[in-house]
């Protein structure tokens, strides 16, 4: 090892590398839902590579609920700079309406799979593409109830003013999971659509 | 006032009043702990109570393979209904060799292993008062507990645990009709560890985060015990390969029960067709084995830690080749990743395939031999203090070179065609992993029980438990690589049936009472065990005389591990038998400016640099 690099280690003293050890974990979480789609991305396009494959149609809704989900982050961004602004009024504003359309998007999923039964496409009992279609966006709704109850706890927060200028730890957590549930969502829904 | 007000609040002065002013309650201390010490003793009891039933149960399948005529009616009060007419029952035979595979995989040498070292070594080897996360630790535990309690139950019931072998291949353990155990008892053992990997991932991610941004003032990465870079490499594989287990082991969920057909395709059974059509048991292997095999190096990297610093320790000498070491880890991990296949060579798969699956594999030999090569230079022409612990860490390298060896016979593709699945395989791993990593663990116990428990274990006693399991791993594993060339298959339940495989009939029984003695050994590591808790020789703090963190705390590190505050760290954890030093060994808080006598060129440099930081008054 060189001097230089010793004493650069020196001051490297672990304190520089450390962010919010709280932030860190969620990121670690993050790594470990993002492996769980990949593998199961992986193993849908191994499958299909070996045939026997039936085709489907994605339910239009599908498109819709992408936008609701996608306004949902906006509005959670919006509340992030209220947040930091500290108006508190329109912070709550903010998280009420992800939370809204958080729930909407949840209800417009369950249509898309009511789509998806009356076109004859079902979980049990069928080709594992169309099986494989409800694990992917089933899973994908599961992980979203959590950041919905994320966002209640937040919501709860904000009532009770713990989010402000100062204290917003928090809030960029439940931000960033959020954030991460739409891009997975935006992920699977182009994945789906490229590989039927 | 404001910034006053911050100066009081500082972290040491909270942790100090925190740990010193209330009292908690038992519950809160001993069972719902957040504390890191306590955590990892839960997981080092759970582990051994674990690794005592698993071993156990190979004690019953080695009767039966030893002595296939012997009348077991004396076992019937243990195992009741499963012997009959003096026999086992086959179901039964499978059974077992299934719990055992996933008891000391993942209960063992998974829980027991990291779960005990990494808990206890990290916050206190790296300068920390705990775990990022005290409560996402505790419910790491209490998960592993709740799905070992599943686990356990399922040993328990009627239709018998899952019996598909510790990998649970579908189509085999994805139908109930298949065999007994693939009833109920698959079912708890999905459900059961489904809980593990919740826990595992738990634990996984607080260790990360604890190493990244708890490090004391001063321990930059290069200046880390190899421990800790185990642990760390340990988890961050265990946060990507985990999951997909979990991916495995939903997809078969849904066809145990939901009517998918991932997994399976046009099955008969009893002549009547299934309706599961498309489905490919292969896609299983490919996700489980990309857990699977990288699970085995999760199972390998600590022991391999402990093993660093306890050989540097021991042979008084610092560790050879630092870097190479961790560039090393960071190789094995990376190569853990692209080389699942090679457990598959036999499905079928395109050869061209197979042979880029051949060739990674084989590269994987090449930081394993740099591991085995400097722990030996470390070795060499040390000062070496025969601890049984050090033993221990001897013997691992030697197991683990002897294991190795025979991988590089296993990755090949040809070879692999003959050996898949006979008792070569079972000789590879147990002695690569399975005997390689026991010794890790138990050498760090030998090692940091004085730590743990303020009181040393008895040294002759370890000695005898040393030997007779050295020698005693040896002559069980050994012989199995002739009965695996030969070509007998693993998992079958017995070979008398083959003309063929008479000729082995005198080995086996060798290799029974060989492993009939070694298990027995163990209960008198146990008994020193348990018995140094109460009565062993009172420790020092410093017992061995080592340079890491952790021996800065008091005899009985108490809840923030140092009573004042953290030590700051001046230099690398391997100053052993530094020319110039008073001592042979200077510990990672004593500045360079104390050791004068001893400073190497660079760091000379280097101590100036450390005094304007400790005389600058912003300093903390
Ligand atoms: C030079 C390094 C290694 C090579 C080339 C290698 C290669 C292989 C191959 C090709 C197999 C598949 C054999 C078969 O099923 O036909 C295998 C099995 C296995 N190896 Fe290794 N191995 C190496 C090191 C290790 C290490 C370090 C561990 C554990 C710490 C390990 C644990 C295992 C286990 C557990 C199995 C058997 C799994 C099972 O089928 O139940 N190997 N190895
Ligand atoms: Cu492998």
């Amino acid at each position: 090892m060189s001097t230089r690099d010793e004493i650069e280690s020196v001051e490297d003293n672990g304190v520089s590398l450390s962010m919010n050890p709280k932030k860190f974990i969620l990121w670690l979480f993050i790594v470990s839902i993002v492996m769980i789609f990949v593998s199961l991305t992986s193993a849908y396009i191994v499958r299909q590579a070996e045939g026997n494959w039936k085709l489907f149609e994605l339910p239009s809704i599908f498109l819709y609920s992408t936008i609701v989900l996608l306004m949902s982050s906006a509005t959670m961004h919006w509340g992030y700079v209220n947040a930091k602004n500290d108006e508190l009024q329109k912070l709550k504003i903010a998280i009420g309406s992800s939370l809204f359309l958080g729930i909407l998007f949840l209800w417009m999923q369950m249509e898309g799979w009511k789509e998806l039964v009356s076109n004859n496409i079902f979980f049990s009992f069928s080709n594992p593409s169309e099986a494989f279609l409800y694990v992917l966006t089933g899973l994908h709704a599961f992980h979203l109830v959590s950041g919905l109850i994320f966002i209640i706890i937040v919501l709860i927060s904000s009532f009770k003013h713990n989010i402000h200028a100062k204290n917003l730890a928090q809030y960029e957590i439940c931000l960033t999971y959020w954030h991460f549930l739409d891009g997975l969502w935006l992920y699977l829904y182009i994945f789906l659509m490229i590989n039927r | 006032m404001a910034t006053v007000d911050l100066q009081i609040h500082s972290h040491e002065v909270h942790a100090h009043d925190h740990h010193e002013h209330h009292e908690q309650s038992f519950i809160r201390k001993y069972i719902f702990s957040e504390d890191h010490k306590i955590i990892a003793k839960q997981f080092l009891i759970s582990g051994m109570f674990w690794a005592i039933l698993g071993g156990g149960m190979s004690m019953l399948f080695r009767l039966q393979l030893g002595f296939p005529d012997a009348n077991l009616d004396w076992l019937k009060p243990l195992l009741g209904e499963w012997i009959e007419n003096g026999k086992m029952n086959p179901e039964f035979y499978l059974a077992l060799v299934t719990m055992h595979g996933t008891i000391m995989v993942f209960f063992v040498l998974t829980a027991g292993l990291s779960g005990t070292f990494s808990n206890f070594l990290i916050p206190l080897q790296i300068g920390a008062r705990d775990m990022a996360s005290g409560f996402l630790n505790m419910l790491s535990y209490w998960f592993f507990f709740a799905s070992s309690v599943i686990m356990f139950v399922s040993i328990f019931i009627e239709t018998g645990p899952a019996s598909g072998g510790w990998v649970i291949y579908p189509p085999l353990s994805a139908l109930p009709q298949a065999m007994s155990g693939s009833g109920l008892g698959m079912t708890l053992w999905l459900c059961s560890m489904s809980l593990f990997i919740v826990s595992s991932l738990l634990g996984s991610i607080n260790y990360i985060t604890t190493v990244i941004n708890l490090r004391t003032k001063g321990m930059s990465f290069l200046r880390l015990p190899l421990t800790i870079w185990a642990f760390l490499i340990t988890a961050i594989i265990g946060v990507l390969s985990f999951p997909v287990l979990f991916s495995a082991a939903l997809l078969l969920i849904f066809d145990r029960s939901f009517g998918t057909s991932f997994y399976l395709s046009e099955i008969y059974i009893a002549g009547e067709a299934l309706h599961n059509v498309g489905g490919s048991p292969v896609l299983f292997q490919h996700l489980f084995w990309f857990l699977g095999h990288p699970e085995v190096y999760i199972v390998l990297l600590p022991a391999l830690g402990i093993t660093s610093e306890i050989i540097a320790t021991n042979s008084r000498k610092p560790i050879f080749g630092y870097k190479a070491m961790i560039g090393s880890i960071l190789g094995i991990a990376f190569l853990s990743f692209i080389v699942w296949a090679h457990h598959m060579f036999v499905t079928g798969m395109n050869p061209f395939l197979g042979s880029i699956f051949m060739l990674l594999t084989l590269v994987i030999a090449v930081p394993s031999a740099v591991k085995a090569f400097n722990y030996i230079a470390t070795l060499w022409r040390g000062n070496i203090v025969f601890t049984p612990a050090m033993l221990f860490s001897i013997g691992l390298v030697s197991y683990f070179i002897s294991g190795g060896l025979t991988g590089l016979i296993l990755g090949n593709a040809a070879l692999d065609i003959q050996l898949h699945d006979t008792y070569f395989v079972v000789a590879h791993f147990h002695l690569v992993m399975g005997t390689a990593s026991f010794f890790g663990m138990v050498a760090g116990i030998y090692h940091w029980f004085p730590k743990m428990f303020g009181r040393m274990m008895d040294a002759r006693l370890g000695y005898i438990h040393f030997w007779f399991t050295f020698i005693g791993a040896y002559l069980v594993f050994f012989p199995m690589h002739y009965i695996g060339i030969a070509g007998f298959p693993r998992r079958y339940y017995s070979h008398t049936g083959f003309d063929a495989f008479s000729t082995f009939t005198d080995l086996n029984q060798f290799i029974s009472v060989a492993a009939f003695l070694t298990f027995a050994v163990q209960f008198l590591f146990l008994f020193n065990f348990i018995y140094s808790i109460f009565k062993g020789r009172k420790a020092s703090s410093n017992p061995w005389y080592s340079n890491t963190l952790e021996w800065t705390t008091p005899v009985n590190p108490g809840h923030g591990n140092w009573p004042g505050e953290v030590p700051t760290v001046y230099r690398w954890p391997y100053d052993y038998s530094k020319v110039g030093a008073d001592d042979d060994f200077i510990p990672q808080n004593v500045p360079l400016s104390a050791t004068l006598s001893s400073n190497l060129e660079h760091e000379k440099d280097l101590q100036k640099v450390e005094q304007i930081d400790i005389s600058s008054p912003n300093a903390q």
